[in-house]
């Protein structure tokens, strides 16, 4: 594998007697779009303002090309930020503001024209040179923002929850946008965001981070399809947990039934939580169900309807279904195995990965068995 | 109904300005058209223009004003900066205007306590065997104590205007590359101008005037357009000369508000 352009390794931070960060390890490959995803608090900007510069680690080490940069002044290191309230210089405008870094480095002033005409054109600005900051949109300063931080070449972009103070439609836009250039420049984007449908839609590689942890990191499908808890379960995605019993390897047991699954390795009757997801749950006739529920509430979503029901046992069910259906009404709720999904309870990602990866293996061994 | 009761609730400010506003400068307008006797002349402006007398206590006054305030200038903005940075700003701000609460006789007596001399510093200078010297009643001792008393007015404002800085911007402009000291002087003193305006004008106006301590710890060796309006109101009586003097500092005052406004840049936005 090629060297991680940017590596914590035991990162910690902590004001006096706050932990914000405990221990992080991370890797960023160069040349990709990763998002740091959590709720607020959960330590997703410590990291970035450390990998910036602007914090200073309590231990462990940053390194950035291989190089420890714990000590190097944020002036000196070649990543630029893009700030959540855009801190653009309100006694400057477009121009200066987007040749700021430039005109700090003594570039010649053609040069610094042409770049930021480039840069300008890049974020779909141009022609905005001569404007006031107090003129722009939000989004237009937001634009603007991007330009001033690629107009330096940064070898890595930070985004402190760039998007949250537009409009949907807008943040939609954007969300494009960014993966846009970010393709087109081929440098590496770090996002940090709260919001996990913007994660999803943008990344190559997320970490999900909770209470000054990384609790997991994967490809967006790897970390929707398998949460690795009931943490990430809730936050990513909309989620049915219910509690369940593996029974043994390929068989759980849930809302008082045995189900046919995908999942193994783990010891026999362990009590896990599963996870279905509301998009994968059908409802059908009462008889064709593998569960039998009982609507109570639904709501109109626009491209779909958000049905809550409950079950036999009292779990709760959220159900995405194109029909309407009928409150009062018992319906069958169907779902194939490889819908369920099974968390272990205080997994570890090293574990989960592990455990995983083995039995991913025993599977192929197994279809090789059957083959001969 | 609604606008009598707006009308009733400005009526205190509108008596008010009429009464120690407007009333007050109609007054002095009128006396320095009147000589000792009452009588409409231009003689006091013609006196005023023609004395070299005048002019040079004018320019004195302008310029030991100047000087004062440059000197609190360069104390005040790096205190102020360090103050904004401290942990407990709101308490350091305190002590710079705790001062300001004691009745400004009582710190000229307390000068002329450390400078007389038989004095503290005098003291002091003889201790360490270069003294005693002439303190008192000279220029300097005069900017030092008028320093010492508009420092905190000129910090004031800096300070809040620092404060008022986002972190995010000097964040941003490290980020891109400026220097701690570049990001001082491109970022954080143009956005805290406003502040600096403030000060100057907090500062420079007040000083013009001042008569108190050019009596006392300048022995009448500085006369300030202050000190000239004093004399002329309770030593010679002559009310119209005094509020003469009194027209010319209040338009000195309406330039150095005029010089210090918040300028509009192209595009009409406020600049700092």
């Amino acid at each position: 594998m090629a060297q991680p352009i940017i590596e914590f390794k035991h990162v910690a931070k902590q004001y006096d007697d706050t932990v914000v960060l405990k221990s992080v390890d991370l890797e960023i490959e160069a040349g990709k779009f990763y998002t740091l995803l959590g709720p607020s608090g959960s330590g997703k900007t410590t990291i970035l303002r450390l990998i910036a510069g602007f914090l200073e680690a309590s231990s462990g080490d940053i390194l950035f090309e291989g190089e420890r940069i714990n000590d190097v002044p944020a002036e000196k290191r070649r990543v630029n930020t893009v700030f959540q309230n855009y801190a653009l210089f309100p006694n400057m405008n477009v121009f200066e503001n987007v040749a700021f870094g430039m005109s700090i480095k003594g570039k010649p002033k053609n040069e610094i024209k042409a770049k930021v005409a480039e840069m300008l054109e890049l974020v779909k600005l141009g022609g905005y040179e001569d404007r006031e900051i107090s003129e722009l949109s939000g989004g237009q300063q937001q634009r603007v923002a991007i330009a001033r931080a690629l107009a330096n070449d940064p070898e890595v972009l930070l985004l402190d929850e760039p998007l949250s103070a537009l409009d949907y439609k807008l943040r939609k836009d954007m969300q494009y946008e960014l993966r846009e250039i970010q393709k087109r420049l081929g440098i590496t984007f770090i996002f940090v965001t709260h919001d996990q449908e913007e994660a999803l839609a943008m990344s190559d590689w997320i970490f999900v981070t909770n209470e000054g942890e990384i609790v997991q990191n994967g490809t967006p499908v790897d970390i929707y399809d398998e949460p690795i808890n009931h943490f990430v379960a809730d936050f990513i995605g909309e989620s049915n947990i219910v509690p369940g019993v593996m029974r043994e390897d390929y068989l759980v047991s849930f809302a008082g039934k045995e189900f046919e699954n995908v999942d193994g390795g783990m010891r026999p009757n362990e009590q896990v939580e599963v996870v279905l997801r509301p998009e994968d749950l059908d409802l059908v006739a009462e008889e064709d169900g593998k569960l039998v529920v009982t609507i109570d509430d639904q709501s109109f979503r626009g491209d779909y309807y958000e049905i809550t029901a409950h079950d036999d046992d009292q779990n709760e069910w959220q159900v995405q279904a194109t029909n309407p259906a009928v409150i009062g009404e018992r319906r069958g709720l169907y779902f194939d195995p490889e819908d369920i999904h099974i968390m272990r309870l205080n997994e570890s990602e090293e574990d989960f990965d592990a455990r995983l990866e083995q039995y991913d293996d025993s599977e192929e061994d197994e279809e090789g068995a059957d083959e001969q | 109904m609604s606008n009598k009761r707006t009308f009733s609730y400005t009526v205190p400010y509108i008596l008010w300005l009429v009464l120690f506003v407007v009333a007050p400068v109609v007054l002095l307008i009128v006396q320095s058209f009147g000589n000792i006797y009452g009588h409409f002349t231009l003689d006091n402006y013609a006196t005023y223009f023609s004395s070299g007398t005048y002019l040079r206590m004018t320019f004195n006054s302008v310029f030991f004003a100047f000087i004062v305030t440059v000197i609190t200038l360069l104390i005040s903005y790096p205190m102020a900066y360090i103050m904004s940075r401290l942990k407990n700003a709101q308490f350091w701000l305190l002590l710079v205007i705790l001062p300001t609460w004691v009745n400004l006789l009582l710190k000229a007596y307390a000068f002329i306590g450390l400078f007389s001399k038989t004095g503290t510093v005098n003291n002091f200078l003889s201790f360490i065997g270069i003294g005693p010297h002439q303190i008192m009643f000279t220029d300097t001792s005069f900017m030092i104590v008028a320093a010492y008393i508009e420092i905190p007015f000129m910090i004031m404002p800096i300070f809040n205007s620092l404060v008022e800085l986002d972190r995010s911007l000097i964040n941003a402009a490290r980020d891109l590359g400026a220097t701690p000291w570049q990001t001082l002087t491109k970022v954080i003193i143009p956005m805290s101008m406003s502040g600096v305006k403030a000060g100057i004008q907090a500062v420079f106006i007040p000083t013009l005037s001042l008569f108190m301590i050019t009596r006392l710890i300048g022995g009448n060796r500085v006369i300030t357009l202050g000190t000239a309006i004093e004399e002329h109101f309770l030593v010679t009586q002559n009310w119209g000369m005094g509020s003469t003097i009194g027209v010319i500092l209040i338009i000195a005052m309406a330039a150095t508000m005029f010089f210090t406004r918040d300028r509009k840049k192209k595009g009409g936005r406020r600049r700092g």
